[in-house]
């Protein structure tokens, strides 16, 4: 069953946590307008919507403000109720789904500070990151025992999918940046046929940014950190 | 066959396989620590359920193999056991508690709206309550400062959602309530290392928080402040101990 109403999106292209809800909504098949968002001149809507953290993503439906990227998601799969379903049914693995998105979400911020480092601050932070990433390669494990899915009209991606694409699918792009390889098939296998199938995905091909215009945006934070290394 | 049935369950393990028995009637476990707000926050919510269970208390210095089986990753308690499976992350144990048992009373409210209204709150009280507050009772001068005008400034926030509800859930505690009341062991030890008055700065929150100690579920599932105020003053002493070399 749909929801009749409006639904607005205020995200902005490059954001992990906006792309996720943009992910969803298309995944469902919700009809919605997107506000993109200039960060470093919040649109007065945002503030208003969102005055504790003034942050994207923000979904407003029928003028309620929803915040918080996960938060978001299981408000969208509560609200329409139709499948796809987002989050499994089953209360233990709701659980599992839930505990392995909380365990990706300080890699956000473990990839923007590498953008802030080099030499060998920026050494360790990639080893830190290789680190959590093999621990999701051996977790992934128990979620996908007979390997990932071919994903299709019958089988999309779902919650924990979403999470792990928003912040893993431009993986070549931020590697190529850096001229490191860090999500290598060999040490990660599992991981990289996950991200290779949800690139098969029309939705989420839809959401992902262009290379060059990421590439771009890389640089222009890169040249704001370390002015020096431009 | 007997009334009283035993489900032999093996745990894998890499090394050896240790082999546990668990009765039906004791298939929930807490693995806790006394002083652990998370842990507080599942035992609420294990008590508004009126879910029989078995409690563990852990040494965090020799940690048992059973929650390093249970909880490779992060190795931390709580860890809720059901049916021989783990379930780790405080909020997301209180939410699968909910889910599984749904003929108690409800700990979320039943309109999507409202659900994500309460995820909201209680990840920020996630977010901040904890690593704020922990700063006022742990350090000292400028940044102990710092961290006191902040955590008021939460508590005025949380104040303001509440309103003048009697809980955060309204009649009955909901995911909101049970993630923030932990941390009213720690007003004592809050106010004595930080020097101010809480009840001053925040009335309504206190006047929520006692609301909260005068259900049995919430007093039966808190240690006295008092104690918990010379555990944190142990933590704080060793720590600026430790900073000054």
């Amino acid at each position: 069953m749909g929801e009749e109403g409006s639904v607005k999106l205020h995200g902005m292209w490059a954001s992990p946590f906006a792309r996720r809800v943009n992910l969803a909504l298309k995944l469902k098949g919700i009809d919605y307008d997107y506000i993109e968002e200039d960060l470093a001149n919040k649109s007065e809507e945002l503030l208003q919507y969102n005055p504790i953290s003034k942050k994207v993503p923000v979904l407003v439906h029928n003028g309620l403000p929803i915040v918080e990227s996960l938060v978001i998601l299981e408000y969208i799969d509560e609200t329409w109720t139709d499948s796809p379903y987002l989050l499994p049914k089953d209360p233990y693995q709701r659980a599992k789904h839930r505990f392995w998105a909380a365990f990706f979400e300080p890699i956000f911020d473990m990839m923007k500070k590498t953008l802030m480092l080099q030499g060998e601050a920026l050494e360790t932070a990639v080893k830190e990151l290789s680190e959590k990433l093999d621990v999701a390669e051996h977790g992934m494990k128990e979620i996908y025992p007979n390997g990932v899915p071919s994903f299709s009209q019958e089988v999309k991606p779902g919650y924990l999918d979403i999470v792990f694409c928003s912040l893993f699918g431009t993986q070549d792009v931020i590697e190529e940046f850096f001229g490191i390889k860090v999500m290598t098939p060999e040490r990660y296998p599992l991981l990289v046929s996950w991200i290779d199938a949800l690139k098969q995905v029309p939705q989420v091909q839809e959401v992902t940014p262009p290379k060059e215009k990421l590439l771009g945006f890389l640089q222009f934070l890169r040249q704001k950190y370390l002015p020096q290394n431009a | 066959m007997t009334n009283d049935h035993q489900h032999f369950i093996p745990f894998p393990s890499k090394t050896e396989t240790e082999l546990r028995v668990i009765k039906m009637g004791e298939e929930v476990i807490l693995l806790d620590f006394w002083s652990s707000p998370f842990g507080m926050r599942v035992r609420i919510a294990l008590a508004e359920k009126g879910i029989d269970y078995e409690e563990r208390e852990e040494n965090l210095n020799n940690k048992s193999s059973l929650l390093l089986k249970m909880n490779p990753i992060h190795k931390q308690i709580p860890v809720l056991i059901h049916k021989g499976r783990p379930i780790c992350e405080s909020m997301i144990i209180v939410q699968y508690i909910d889910e599984v048992w749904q003929n108690k009373v409800s700990l979320m409210p039943s309109d999507p709206y409202d659900k994500a209204i309460a995820r909201f709150w209680a990840d920020y009280i996630d977010k901040k309550i904890y690593s704020i507050g922990k700063l006022v009772w742990v350090s000292e001068g400028e940044v102990q400062e710092a961290a006191k005008k902040e955590l008021v400034e939460c508590f005025k926030l949380l104040e303001k959602e509440l309103g003048d509800k009697h809980f955060f859930g309204g009649q009955n505690l909901n995911i909101v309530d049970v993630a923030l009341i932990p941390f009213y062991t720690w007003f004592y030890a809050l106010e004595t290392c930080g020097n101010f008055s809480i009840v001053e700065e925040c009335p309504h929150l206190v006047g929520w928080a006692k609301r909260c100690m005068d259900k049995q579920t919430v007093s039966n599932s808190l240690p006295d402040q008092y104690k918990i105020y010379t555990h944190l003053l142990e933590l704080r002493n060793q720590h600026l101990a430790h900073l000054k070399g």
